[in-house]
Formats: C-alpha cells, sequence, structure tokens
C-alpha cells in the first residue's frame, strides 16, 4: 500500500497549464538510450512521460511504433527491464510521473498483482493497456486501486454513447484518441476533433489528455484549447529512429539526444 | 475409451465468455463496432427474410448440403471402424469457409457496408470472401501473410481474378497472425465503412460466436445424414483445428450428445517437441490474442510465438475461445499430427477414395489412420474432409517429389 501522493494526480492538481506528455518505446534502441533520453525528454519540457514496454503484436500501434517494439525486442527487453528502468529513473531523482504503455497479454503473464505491486515498488504512477477497454478492466482496476496507481482509460471518436460511462470510471485522466486508427504521425487531424474533447470534458472530471496521430507543433497548438494535456508517440519514436545508430555508439549518443530534445522542445513550448 | 461428458453450459454469456475464455480485448474504437455487430447479428437472425436469403445462397449458390460419404475402401484398409467423409470440399470454392463468408456478407450488407476486408492464411477464407464480394457487389480487400503469398499463390490469383485486392503482411512471421494483426489496424482505422469477415472462431466477441452459428450447419447435416444412413449417431467424429471453425462447426450439434466422443487435431509440425508446430491447445498457456483471452503459443515474457505447419490453414499460435472451454470441460480431446503424417494421409486418401485432401484436412484424417483400427467395425467415425486439396498441390509436391521420383525409377 502507498500514501504518497500519486504524481500524475500531484501534476493536473493545477489545471491552469497544460501538460506534455511524450511517448518513447523502452530499449529503442537501447535500455541506455531510453535513460537518456527520458532526461532529455524531461528537460525539453515533459511533465509525464509515457514508457512503450515492446510487444510482439502491437495490434493498436502503427508501422513506426511497431518498428520500435521490434528493435526493442531484438534487445530483449521485457517488463522487468521496464521496471528496472522506472527505479533507475527515481533513483537519478527524476519527479516526473511516469506511465509505462502495455498491452495485456505480458501483464497477465507477468501476474495482474505482481505487476501493479511492481509498478508502485519501482515508482511508476500508472499504465495505459490500449487492448483492455473497460468491459475487460476490472481485475486490473482492482489491483491499481490497491497500489495507489491508475489504470488509464481511452476513449475514441467512434465511443459514443459509451464515453459516458467511460468519462465516469475514468482514474488519473482520460486518454482521448484524436484519430481513428492505430498510432502514427499524420498530417492532418479530424474536423470534428474540438467537439469529440469538448464532449468528453463535459462527462468527466477527471484530466484529458489527447494523442495518436499529433506530430508538428502546429497540431499541438490546434488541441490544446479543448485539452489538459498533449502526447506525442510516433513523432518522436521517428526522430530516435533517424538517430538509431548514433544512439547506440557512446560517444555520439549526447548530441543525438539532444537534437531529439530540441526536436521535443518545439512540440512542448507549442502548449503554452 | 474414456466417456465423453456432456457440456450443459449455454456459451458465450451476455460478455462473450465461453467459461474463463472470449472477450473483447480490442482498443475502444473498435467497441462501438462490436456492439452494432452483436445486435445486427442478432436482429438478422430473427428475420425470416435474411435467414431465407442466406439459405438459399447456400442452397443454389454453395451447392449445400454437402454430401456424407462412405469411405468403403479407406474402411477396409484400416480395418477398423466404418468411415464416413463429411464433403466440405465440395461446398463452392473448396472449403467449408465459404459457410461463414456468406453469411457475414449479407451481414455487411444489410448493415449498408459497401467494402468489406478479411485475413486468410491458406487463402481459402480470403478466396470466399473474394467470392461473395463478388456474388453481393461489395469490394474486397484480403490481408494474408508473405510467407503465405508465396506457398498459397494460386489462391492469391484467385483472389485478384475474383477482383480482390490481396494486402501483404510484412510483420512478423507473415503468415495468418500477421496478416490478422495488419486487418485489425486497417480496421481501426476504417471502421465507420468497412465490415471485418473474420474467418475463422477467433477474435473479439461476437465474432466466435457469429462464426460458429454460421458453420453449425456442418454438424447439422451431418447429424440428418448419419441418422437418416443408419438410424444412429456416429462414435467419433474427427475434425482439424486451425482456428478451430471448421472442427466448431462439426462439433456443436453434438455437443449435448455425450456417447458422441470428439476429437479436435492441431497441426504438430514438425513435432511436438521441437519448436516447429501449431498446437495451441496440446504446449500453449491462456493469453490474449487478437481481442480473445485462449490457449496460446507464448515465451515467459507473453511474446506470442511463431507457429509451424506445413498446411497454411492451421499455422495459427492462436486457437478459438470455446475450443479453450471445451478443452477444460473435457468435453473435446485434442491431440496433434505432424507434417509428415498429414502428408501420408494426402496419400492415403488419394489412392483409396480418389479424393485429394487439403493439407488442413489431411490432419483429420492422419488422426483417424490411428483411431479407426483402434474402434470395432460396428463403431461409426465421421471426418471433417473441411476443404479440397487443388491448392495445396505444390506444396505437397515440393514435400512428395523426391520420393515419388525415386519410385517411379
Ligand atoms: C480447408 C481448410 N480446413 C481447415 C482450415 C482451418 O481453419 P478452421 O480451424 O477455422 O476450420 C482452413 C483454413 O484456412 C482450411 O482452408
Amino acid at each position: 500500500m502507498t500514501t504518497a501522493v500519486n504524481r500524475i494526480d500531484k501534476l493536473f492538481a493545477d489545471r491552469s497549464r497544460k501538460r506534455f506528455i511524450p511517448y518513447i518505446t523502452v530499449g529503442d534502441p537501447t535500455l541506455e538510450a531510453t535513460y537518456q533520453l527520458a532526461h532529455a525528454l524531461v528537460e525539453a519540457g515533459a511533465d509525464l512521460l509515457e514508457l512503450g514496454i515492446p510487444y510482439s503484436d502491437p495490434l493498436a500501434d502503427g508501422p513506426t511504433i511497431q518498428r520500435a517494439s521490434q528493435r526493442a525486442l531484438e534487445n530483449g527487453v521485457s517488463i522487468g527491464d521496464a521496471l528496472q528502468l522506472v527505479a533507475r529513473l527515481r533513483k537519478s531523482g527524476m519527479e516526473a510521473a511516469l506511465v509505462l504503455f502495455t498491452y495485456i497479454n505480458p501483464v497477465m503473464q507477468y501476474g495482474i498483482d505482481r505487476f501493479f505491486s511492481d509498478l508502485a515498488k519501482y515508482g511508476a504512477d500508472g499504465v495505459v493497456i490500449p487492448d483492455l477497454p473497460v468491459e475487460e478492466n476490472g481485475l486490473a482496476v482492482e489491483a491499481a486501486r490497491k497500489y495507489g496507481l491508475h489504470v488509464i482509460s481511452l476513449v475514441a471518436p467512434t465511443s459514443e454513447s459509451r464515453i459516458k460511462s467511460i468519462g465516469e470510471q475514468a482514474s488519473g485522466f482520460l486518454y482521448c484518441v484524436s484519430s481513428l486508427g492505430v498510432t502514427g504521425a499524420r498530417e492532418s487531424l479530424r474536423d470534428d476533433l474540438s467537439e469529440f474533447l469538448e464532449r468528453v470534458k463535459a462527462s468527466t472530471a477527471v484530466p484529458t489528455a489527447v494523442g495518436f496521430g499529433i506530430s508538428t507543433p502546429q497540431q499541438v497548438k490546434a488541441v490544446a484549447p479543448h485539452t489538459d494535456g498533449v502526447i506525442v508517440g510516433s513523432a518522436i519514436v521517428r526522430e530516435i529512429e533517424k538517430h538509431a545508430e548514433q544512439l547506440k555508439d557512446p560517444v555520439q549518443s549526447p548530441e543525438a539526444v539532444e537534437k531529439i530534445k530540441t526536436f521535443v522542445h518545439q512540440l512542448a513550448s507549442a502548449l503554452q | 475409451m474414456k466417456e465423453a461428458v456432456a457440456a450443459t453450459r449455454v456459451v458465450p454469456d451476455k460478455n462473450g465468455r465461453f467459461g474463463a475464455f472470449g472477450g473483447k480485448f480490442v482498443p475502444e474504437t473498435l467497441m462501438n463496432a462490436l456492439t452494432e455487430l452483436e445486435a445486427a447479428f442478432a436482429e438478422a437472425m430473427q428475420d425470416p427474410a435474411f435467414r431465407e436469403e442466406l439459405n438459399g445462397l447456400l442452397r443454389e449458390y454453395a451447392g449445400r448440403p454437402t454430401p456424407l460419404t462412405y469411405a468403403e475402401r479407406l474402411t477396409e484398409e484400416l480395418g477398423g471402424a466404418r468411415i464416413y467423409l463429411k464433403r466440405e470440399d465440395l461446398n463452392h470454392t473448396g472449403a467449408h469457409k465459404l459457410n461463414n463468408a456468406l453469411g457475414q456478407g449479407l451481414l455487411a450488407k444489410r448493415m449498408g457496408k459497401k467494402s468489406i476486408i478479411a485475413e486468410t492464411g491458406a487463402g481459402q477464407h480470403g478466396v470466399a470472401s473474394a467470392t461473395v464480394a463478388a456474388k453481393l457487389g461489395l469490394s474486397c480487400k484480403v490481408f494474408m501473410g508473405e510467407e503465405d503469398i508465396r506457398r498459397q499463390s494460386l489462391n492469391v490469383f484467385r483472389m485478384n481474378l475474383l477482383g480482390a485486392e490481396v494486402v501483404p503482411a510484412v510483420s512478423g512471421s507473415r503468415t495468418l497472425k500477421d496478416a490478422t494483426n495488419e486487418a485489425i489496424r486497417y480496421w481501426v482505422s476504417n471502421v465507420e465503412e468497412t465490415f471485418y469477415v473474420i474467418g475463422s472462431v477467433v477474435g473479439p466477441h461476437p465474432y466466435p460466436y457469429i462464426v460458429r452459428e454460421f458453420q453449425k450447419i456442418i454438424g447439422e447435416e451431418t447429424r440428418a445424414q448419419i441418422l437418416q444412413m443408419l438410424g444412429k449417431l456416429p462414435d467419433e467424429i474427427i475434425a482439424c483445428v486451425g482456428g478451430g471453425s471448421n472442427a466448431i462447426g462439426m462439433f456443436y450439434p453434438f455437443i449435448s450428445d455425450g456417447q458422441v466422443a470428439l476429437r479436435g487435431v492441431e497441426a504438430a509440425g514438425r513435432g511436438v517437441d521441437t519448436d516447429k508446430h501449431a498446437a495451441t491447445l496440446s504446449l500453449g498457456r491462456p493469453g490474449v490474442i487478437h481481442g480473445s483471452l485462449t490457449y496460446l503459443l507464448q515465451d515467459e515474457h507473453g511474446q506470442v510465438q511463431e507457429a509451424h505447419s506445413i498446411s497454411a490453414g492451421l499455422d495459427y499460435p492462436g486457437v478459438g475461445p470455446e475450443h479453450a472451454y471445451l478443452k477444460d470441460s473435457g468435453r473435446v480431446t485434442y491431440t496433434s499430427v505432424t507434417d509428415e503424417e498429414a502428408l501420408a494421409a494426402v496419400q492415403m486418401l488419394c489412392r483409396t477414395e480418389g479424393i485429394i485432401p487439403a493439407l488442413e484436412s489431411a490432419h483429420a484424417i492422419a488422426e483417424a489412420m490411428k483411431r479407426a483400427p483402434q474402434m470395432s467395425k460396428d463403431e461409426i467415425l465421421v471426418i471433417c474432409l473441411s476443404g479440397r486439396g487443388d491448392k495445396d498441390v505444390l506444396t505437397i509436391q515440393d514435400a512428395l517429389g523426391s520420393k515419388e521420383e525415386g519410385k517411379q525409377q
């Protein structure tokens, strides 16, 4: 049992500021690079980090994150490594909220209660499980509560009549899927996006964050008025992919990290 | 012989669970579509006009009922139980897959969708979907693993000829699992205008239920045919299990006949003691794949493992959740046969009955070759001959080629 206030709650206690939430895949291209990148993202203005645990069959992910998963799996990265990374980040003084992104099957195999217990022990604050809709999340939610963590629910433009019940059950923040489809950078966003985001806002007491497809500072600016947080994944993972070889090389890595930091800073500063 | 137990529970329940298995483990974007599908299916099945249209197509287009053939020379050869073949190979397009594709295609049309997508392994479900799309005037995209495109080039050509677009899946093992991932990803992106025609009793609820309802005609016909021919039920029924649709279709109408033993046969590939097999129920552990909680071939971290079988239609690391339930309840016995045994079964059926079976179906025949000699001459054994082997002749030629050449000299 944890009594400390969850960092996600602490973060959103002040809702006058918009929060920037980058996603990266753990172990892409190496665990050491992820550690360095996590710190760089926070320095670039991230308030919460979403750390993806690589999976063999990432159904909700587009090609960019699929390839990141593949690179990480080739390094043999598993849940255990992701937890160790969280522990290492906390030890090094990282205060940003940390949310793990994983599919349900690895969690089931690890053991649902054990997973949340370890998440709390190592210092994570919540989890996003894209293939676990509210109908199936009972066991996970129960375990998360026990350890003072959040299971972040998703809501999509196609959720329609489900928006209300998802909004009522949401915990931590509510992840609004900005476009139909899998993760991946998109040229343009849906015309009816702001309307959808406003509907979600009205249906829930928890803060909202919007993601899936957001890739440019312009898009960040456009959605900001309708949400408490903006999530960017594939666009950052694509930058990491471009610099993968340098990131693997201890000599060249700092320069690559610096470039990615600059890229992320542009996205993060578009929010304020 | 072990007395089979009759299952009594009605499955799936309202949450799409077959006991502990099944469910809807999919991205939120799809949840509403699944709810709509469930409602549309329930409503369609209560509409006599829908059922009549489907029955009409099954009768006059697909050629149902398919015959139940007494395999006299195979019976003599094996020297045990009397063997009957349920001839799904004589269904239009050459496999049981059309039963389901017609049902889902009509449902798509009824729901006002203009395009369908499908995943395929062997290509049989892809061909069936392309056929239905042509017949009903829908557009059709079929996702198929690159490896399967290579193994089943004839079926790729058939799909193209029928006007469908075949989209290669290039991730992972480039087989059925990956084709299904790609189909689901495409569906998430185009859910509002696209109907996803799933080819087996897999995927999120309500698919395992819908596909069973469209395939149970296999068992219903078999039951009526054998009663008419012999005045009694069979003692044992054998069917191959990939995702499990021909097997569920065959078994379901016999589930409460406790005296009828049911056997599902998985692909053991190069052997269950190797890592090249597709024996999900025998060697897998419960886990989630393609939206359903079921037995799954996976490593210790829950990463999905690649399956292997000479038969593209059985090459799948998951299995329908109803089979997981029937395994745990003990109602159905699941076994596996190797690539080599399946090839021997192909030859046996060719030479005794003049029928070239699909490599998938050959797994059921191989199991029957083990079972029949252990049964008495007055016992009845029915095999579900799920499809014909024309699509596999190149693979079979490859595998047997050198041996045959040797013999001819
Ligand atoms: C002839 C035939 N039999 C069996 C199968 C396996 O599928 P299922 O287990 O769903 O019947 C296939 C799949 O492609 C097939 O083509």
